[in-house]
């Protein structure tokens, strides 16, 4: 996971009056799984199709392997895409699906058979090559897209939300089997979604995307620990977040009250954004003990833990604890100072204003 | 259930008056002789159908379904990329190109005959034209030409009409798919596209056949009795030969022939689907 496979530099499209992708830049290495995120019509797809060569750049410029990729047609790319309605071929069977991309390239019979059965048992449909493709479940449809792309060893392989349509169960399966198959077949995946919680699970990198522009690019432990700004705190997880002054480096005050932190680097009396993760608030029982005071107002029991409303003087807090307070109870709530994540306003790179 | 049912009974007495009983009486002429007027005359007879194999009938039966064949082949080949244009323009004008090409149908059909009649005959607008840049007269009408010709005419917008339909439903992205997977424009519209839109090529040449392998008001117009063809045959045997025994004899015979050429078609529809099916 060292060179870098493709690179994006400020990269573009526009649509009459809309930006869909709004000057990107970003390099992916090779055998990376990168996850684009977003909310709907932030541009994942369209960032998809311009690496797949279904969508000219308006601006900007995509890199493979150093070579410039911008004019070479979408067949002579070495990339090949999973679609999101799987785009199978419903006038072959499963065999001819799988092999359609080896005998485009004329490749012997007898090597075809070799990968396509390979493949076939790889993402477990051996005995379904005769099969009408119309007639598979959502799920083995799914896969002979899948084994259609990877039988033709790509270098990257684009997947635009693979698993939307399949229900909770067969896609958390198949969230496993996609990630056994990248780490063993070692190809660069860079994989769309707009399910927070699968880009956390699956990816080395998350690039969170907005209206065109990205927020935020790191681990998935970046991502949830330190997001850069409001827009990304609030996409990934739930929080609370929460205005207030940095009053200098390590000391940040919101709510009338001053609290230690880790963040440095402001100038004196910056606005800041501040968020706090709902299980990095302690609840303690003697208010006195508390930093903050507040009220239990609501009380839901999630599974593993239960979500709790604590209205303060001046708030209401999100809290999940796996022990419960009753509501009414009066109670003092604390923060470590490394669970307060402050972020920079303003300054962002969300283009909230021109959208 | 009930109350549907009893609905569609005017629907079952106007089939019945206006489908069943004409071509029961159809049948029933073929296979007799004698008066028509006169029922008292009439005995079974096969000659109806023994005159249909006399070498002129026959002949004029083979002339029409090559000329039909013929028209249809060059409606496939016009048709065929005029309705991929059409499916491939921005949705915006889509509409108004279909348009364009299906006009001529809301237009009475007697009417463009006609008026290709005047602009093919002898001293028409086109041989005019020619006249005045100072080439030769064309003589293509009366003739088996001006037939053809106004048969593709005629009938283009029903072969254009169906592989359109089809084309348009194919969804854009399994021909990404075929160019993702290494299929450049060529290998992806006969593996893809063609296979994919068989069913509109297969209606687009019945809706085409039919009528031109038993039209009447076009060889007979275009072609000035030079090149008889089964229509015109049977329209003469009723009108002005009054002998519908071997008027409703050649009926039959073609109504026969249109229902295997039928058959033949939707076998080639459903052909490649069930080669999959029964592999399983
Ligand atoms: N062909 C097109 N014509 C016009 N506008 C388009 C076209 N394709 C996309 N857009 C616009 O570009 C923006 C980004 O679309 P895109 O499909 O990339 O979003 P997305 O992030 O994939 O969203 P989703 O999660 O809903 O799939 C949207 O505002 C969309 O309306
Ligand atoms: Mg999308």
């Amino acid at each position: 996971m060292s060179k870098p496979l493709i690179e994006l530099r400020n990269l573009t499209k526009r649509y009459n009056n809309t930006t869909a992708v709004d000057g990107i830049n970003l390099t992916i290495k090779e055998n990376e799984f990168v996850t684009l995120l977003g909310p709907s019509g932030c541009g994942k797809t369209t960032t998809l199709r311009m690496i797949g060569g279904f969508e000219d750049p308006d601006e900007g410029e995509i890199l493979f392997e150093g070579k410039l990729l911008n004019n070479v047609p979408a067949y002579k790319r070495n990339v090949n895409t999973v679609f999101q309605r799987y785009a199978l071929f419903t006038h072959m069977n499963v065999y001819e699906n799988v092999a359609f991309g080896l005998r485009v390239k004329k490749i012997p019979n007898s090597e075809i058979d070799r990968r396509v059965k390979k493949m076939l048992k790889m993402v477990d449909l051996e005995g379904f090559e005769n099969r009408n493709v119309d007639s598979l479940s959502g799920g083995q449809q799914q896969r002979v897209a899948i084994a259609r792309a990877l039988v033709n060893e790509p270098k990257v392989l684009l997947l635009d939300e693979p698993l939307g349509a399949l229900d909770l169960k067969l896609r958390k399966e198949m969230q496993i089997e996609l990630l056994d198959m990248q780490r063993s077949l070692g190809i660069t995946f860079i994989y769309v979604t707009h399910d927070q919680e699968e880009a956390l699970t699956m990816s080395d990198t998350v690039v969170v995307m907005n209206k065109g522009v990205i927020q935020q690019v790191g681990t998935p432990e970046d991502i949830y620990n330190e997001p850069i700004n409001r827009f990304v705190a609030g996409f990934i997880g739930e929080s609370n977040i929460i205005e207030g002054v940095m009053l200098e480096d390590y000391k940040v005050s919101f709510d009338g009250m001053v609290f230690d932190c880790v963040d440095k680097g402001f100038a004196p009396n910056e606005p800041v954004d501040i968020v706090i993760r709902p299980e990095d608030i302690r609840i303690v029982v003697n208010p006195e003990e508390g930093m903050i005071k507040g009220r239990v107002t609501s009380v839901v029991f999630k599974g593993v833990h239960y979500e709790m409303i604590i209205e303060s003087d001046t708030r209401e807090y999100l809290v999940q604890r796996t022990k419960m307070f009753p509501e009414g109870s009066i109670v003092g709530m604390n923060v470590q100072p490394a669970d307060i994540q402050v972020m920079k306003r303003g300054s962002t790179p969300c283009n909230e204003e021109e959208g | 259930m009930q109350r549907r049912g009893r609905i569609a009974y005017p629907y079952t007495v106007w089939m019945v008056i206006f489908i069943v009983v004409p071509l029961f009486l159809i049948l029933f002429y073929s296979f007799t002789e004698g008066d028509i007027h006169n029922i008292k005359d009439l005995r079974f007879s096969l000659n109806g159908y023994k005159k249909v194999l006399e070498p002129i009938y026959l002949k004029v039966i083979g002339d029409s379904f090559l000329l039909a064949g013929i028209s249809t082949l060059i409606c496939l080949i016009i048709g065929y990329p005029v309705a991929m244009i059409i499916a491939n323009t921005d949705a915006k004008y889509r509409n108004l190109l279909l348009t364009l090409f299906i006009v001529p149908i809301w237009m009475n059909f007697l009417l463009r005959t006609y008026a290709w009649m005047s602009l093919l005959s002898p001293n028409g607008f086109l041989n005019r034209v020619l006249m005045w840049l100072g080439l030769p007269k064309l003589e293509i009408m009366p003739g088996k030409g001006a037939v053809l010709l106004g048969m593709v005419y005629n009938f283009l917008p029903f072969m254009i009409l169906p592989i359109y339909t089809v084309l348009s439903k194919i969804d854009k992205s399994v021909i990404e798919a075929a160019h993702d997977l290494g299929g450049n424009n060529v290998v992806t519209f006969m593996r893809i596209i063609l296979p994919l839109s068989v069913p509109g090529i297969v209606s687009g040449i019945t809706m085409v056949f039919l009528p031109a392998v038993s039209t009447f008001v076009i060889s007979g117009l275009l072609g000035g009795g030079k090149a008889p063809l089964i229509g015109d045959l049977i329209e003469q045997q009723f009108l002005s030969s009054r002998n519908w025994h071997f008027g409703s004899a050649l009926s039959i015979i073609l109504m026969i022939m249109i229902l295997i050429s039928m058959a033949i078609m939707s076998r080639i529809d459903k052909s490649e689907p069930e080669e999959e099916r029964r592999k399983i």
